[in-house]
């Protein structure tokens, strides 16, 4: 025990050293760390610790794709196929019109000769979704042919599945682009499971706008309103924004707002109101311009998310390719619709399912709480160790510190994220660091009374004390790694720092307590214990 | 130097007389804690019963709790559970889960922040839905039933059976405490109160872990010796180690519990009697098992195969 080689101290000292090296850079401010961290090369591991959300304030909002809201479009999508198909190929014993319930769209041809003429058309709509998942996968939708003509197409749970996950892909994209309109730094944005999306903001306070942002679809159609003595069935009666009442807006979209390239806030030349300016691609410029041309004088309705923005006459055709929107706008509406209109539409509908804000000013308060805790444990179990084992209980103080010391390095290394439980795990730790020193001391102690010489003793507490260290080290190091695979957030970052303080608590404890008493041995060649 | 020490050493005292008490006494809380976790109730936090909280403080003065609580009904939002603290300027406010799925959640903030926002600072704004809650019961269940079969699975190939026996009777012992301490404080039980419960099963095991090794050790250094006294011996010789790091760890909790914050005061209360009850646990419930499970005719039997028992030290 007390043979330590040079190059054995040696890296036990460099371990600490570098222990101390990285927390360094946590104890400066962050305009300091910024302006040191650019001057510095990249290979430097030159850190802070990695606050949560709950210590540095921000907010944290899980959405989930809607689901029916994909099975409508869905289905929606299949009738409108089969009805251009059932056109396309020139049948005329369609009877009745095209049915559509839950995941399953129904229509019934009459004659057998037209169905065996669509059917390889209709099955081709199922095969291409299945195909893009790279591979002969199950067909996305399921086609029944009942003996009266009737044929019933519906979304299959493949096709379902397989829809959710491209609009999760895509609905990332769109948030991004979103949330980075914000200017806020570095939000986190990732796919949590199948169909749903983690959006995390560090240090935003007002999450009305951001959830505002987050919970509108935000497509934008450009559609005709109805003229006097409509056929019912071509329209849809969509409420308005601006005022009370329903509109009659026919069914046909002219242009769409995937068609825009940009779009600005600005205001209205004339009436200095708050508008969005925007600009088409050229297939969109076209189109608008052929509507507009087609229909001068009739009112032109803005609609986004199945709600009447505006409804201007247009006065004369629009063919530059930009057009403005107005609706008694606020500032802040106008810059919140053209960011959507930049960002694009969300796939399908998003709800927000689980919402966690922390003000700065309470995470601020909980970082000071948690270091007052932190220190005034250090401080008790400090003078608590050094009353109970005097100059053993030094080197256990020292062990202690250097502990401290590497589980915050090694959370810096590991670049984890230190949440308040997270702290309470480290305070928990400054407790029970120690045991590690008391069973060892102990058991010295024992030996020691049972007749050993010094020496002996040393060694026998080492070797016997080691093997229940482990075992009883190992019990927790059970319980933190199953709280860190079923924990989220705050509780992971727990299950974090008690691993860490497992791991390290063996090196420091363990290692160095024996070589500081091995060193000490040699030093002051004691005749009796100071324990 | 001055030196003070809670356990005197050579102390023998005669633990295993205290089974005739200590485990009516335990038998009683277990009960008590089970007819009360089954008919009072956990106090469960919004994470596993869904809805919204809010922290807030007040601007000018002290947290109005009357007005705050008048909120559920004047907004419609059903019972507001208010409660303050940091000297009344702080208060926090639940709002139950209200029916419409997750969208109506979402209006219940937007409600609240607007009436409260001229008088109060938002602090903290929570919301989890009714499909968000389900799954964190479900996870949260199965992360209690995780660690107990890990447990098992430890002290099935850490000892032989009478220990492990003793082991498991100890580590129920502690969770169902624990539970107990939830539903007689009311204690809001969330996602940390889980992590409490599983640190609480690694601690009540951390303790065992030791009394056994040392009576495992013992017991085979007195062959002869009757299996009560070999318990009394090998507690005795562990007690200054039980009662040292139990004090350094219920400083630290402590320290918690006056100085960490309310966010976590619920954790480190519980941590507190997990502590408590881990070290009462090793001593009177876990040790005087043996007595009746003679180890001594299951230690012949695991004889043969050493390597079971291989990290126990040989004896002196």
């Amino acid at each position: 025990m007390f043979r330590f080689p040079r190059w054995k101290i040696a890296s036990i000292i460099a371990m600490t050293l570098a222990a101390f090296l990285i927390i360094m850079p946590s104890f400066l401010s962050k305009a300091t760390f910024d302006q040191i961290k650019g001057k510095l090369p990249k290979w430097i591991p030159f850190e802070q610790v990695v606050l949560g959300l709950d210590l540095q304030g921000g907010a944290h909002i899980l959405l989930e794709v809607d689901q029916n809201d994909v099975i409508k479009t869905m289905v929606g999508n299949l009738r409108d196929d089969a009805r251009r198909i059932v056109r396309e190929e020139n049948v005329r014993s369609l009877a009745g019109g095209y049915g559509v319930q839950g995941r399953t769209v129904q229509f019934r041809i009459a004659d057998a000769n037209d169905r065996t003429k669509i059917m390889p058309k209709l099955r081709q709509l199922g095969v291409g979704a299945a195909n893009a998942m790279g591979g002969v996968g199950a067909p996305s939708i399921e086609i029944v042919t009942a003996e009266d003509g009737m044929i019933r197409m519906t979304v299959t749970e493949a096709g379902l599945i397989d829809k959710m996950r491209r609009a999760v892909d895509q609905a990332i994209e769109v948030i991004r682009k979103r949330v980075d309109a914000l200017g806020t730094t570095e939000p986190n944005i990732q796919r949590q499971g199948a169909d749903r999306v983690l959006v995390q903001v560090p240090g935003l306070q007002d999450t009305g706008r951001l959830k505002e942002l987050l919970g509108t679809t935000a497509k934008l159609e450009f559609r005709l309103v109805a003229d006097p003595g409509y056929n019912p069935s071509d329209v849809d009666m969509l409420p308005q924004t601006d005022q009370p009442g329903v509109l009659p807006v026919e069914k046909q979209v002219m242009v769409q707002g995937e068609d825009l390239t940009d779009s600005q806030p600005g205001f209205d030349q004339r009436t200095s109101e708050p508008v969005v300016n925007f600009k088409f691609n050229i297939r969109g410029g076209q189109r608008f311009g052929e509507v507009t041309a087609a229909n001068v004088g009739k009112p032109f309705a803005i609609v986004l998310d199945n709600k009447v923005i505006s409804a201007p006459r247009i006065l004369s055709p629009i063919t530059g390719g930009s057009g403005q929107i107005s609706g008694r706008f606020t500032v802040e509406q106008a810059n919140n619709l053209s960011i959507l209109l930049r960002a694009g539409a969300l796939p399908a509908k998003m709800n927000i399912v689980e919402e966690r804000t922390v003000g700065p000013g309470l995470g601020q308060d909980s970082i000071d709480a948690g270091k007052l805790a932190a220190y005034v444990a250090g401080v008790l179990v400090v003078c608590y160790m050094l009353t109970t084992y005097g100059v053993f209980g030094v080197f256990a103080n020292v062990a202690l510190a250097i502990h401290i010391a590497m589980i915050f390095a090694s959370l810096i290394l590991l670049q984890a994220t230190l949440t308040l439980p997270g702290i309470a795990g480290i305070v928990l730790t400054i407790g029970m660091a120690v045991d590690s020193n008391v069973l060892i001391y102990e058991r010295i102690r024992e030996e020691s009374r049972a007749g050993r010489s010094i020496i002996s003793a040393l060694d026998a507490g080492f070797t016997r004390a080691v093997a229940t260290i482990v075992d009883s080290q190992s019990t927790m190091m059970v319980a933190a790694v199953i709280l860190y695979f079923l924990g989220t957030g705050p509780v992971r970052g727990f299950a974090v720092s008690l691993g860490l303080g497992i791991l390290t608590t063996i090196v420091t404890a363990v290692t160095m307590t024996r070589m500081m008493i091995a060193l000490w041995y040699r030093w002051r060649k004691p005749t009796t214990l100071p324990i | 130097m001055l030196r003070f020490r809670l356990a005197p050493d050579n102390v023998n005292f005669g633990f295993m007389r205290f089974r005739r008490v200590s485990y009516p006494f335990s038998a009683i809380l277990s009960v008590v804690s089970v007819v009360l976790f089954l008919t009072v109730g956990l106090n469960f936090g919004i994470d596993f019963s869904g809805g919204t909280l809010f922290e807030v403080r007040a601007k000018q003065g002290q947290a109005d709790l009357t007005s705050l609580r008048a909120l559920g009904d004047k907004l419609g939002l059903g019972e507001v559970e208010v409660q303050a603290f940091g000297g009344g300027v702080d208060a926090t406010m639940r709002v139950r889960l209200q029916p419409g799925g997750d969208a109506a959640q979402q209006v219940v903030v937007e409600k609240v922040r607007a009436v409260i926002v001229n008088d109060y600072e938002v602090r903290r704004v929570e919301v989890v839905g009714p499909r968000v809650s389900g799954e964190l019961v479900q996870s949260g269940t199965l992360g209690v039933v995780l660690s107990i079969i890990a447990v098992l699975t430890y002290l099935w190939f850490r000892y032989e059976w009478p220990l492990a026996v003793a082991a498991v009777i100890a580590t129920m012992h502690d969770l169902l405490l624990t539970v107990g301490f939830f539903a007689v404080t009311q204690l809001e039980f969330n996602l940390t109160s889980i992590a409490a419960i599983l640190t609480i099963v690694g601690l009540s095991l951390n303790e065992t872990v030791v009394v056994l090794d040392r009576i495992r050790e013992v017991m085979r250094k007195y062959k002869k010796t009757p299996m009560p006294e070999i318990i009394d011996l090998s507690i005795n010789a562990v007690l200054s180690r039980t009662i040292m790091t139990s004090t350094t760890t219920l400083m630290a909790l402590l320290a918690l519990v006056f100085f960490g914050g309310h966010v976590i005061r619920s954790f480190s209360l519980a941590m507190m009697w997990g502590v408590i009850v881990a070290m009462y646990s090793s001593i009177f419930i876990c040790s005087p098992v043996l007595i009746y499970l003679n180890p001594r005719a299951a230690e012949g039997e695991a004889e043969p195969a050493p390597a079971k028992a291989g990290k126990a030290k040989p004896a002196v």
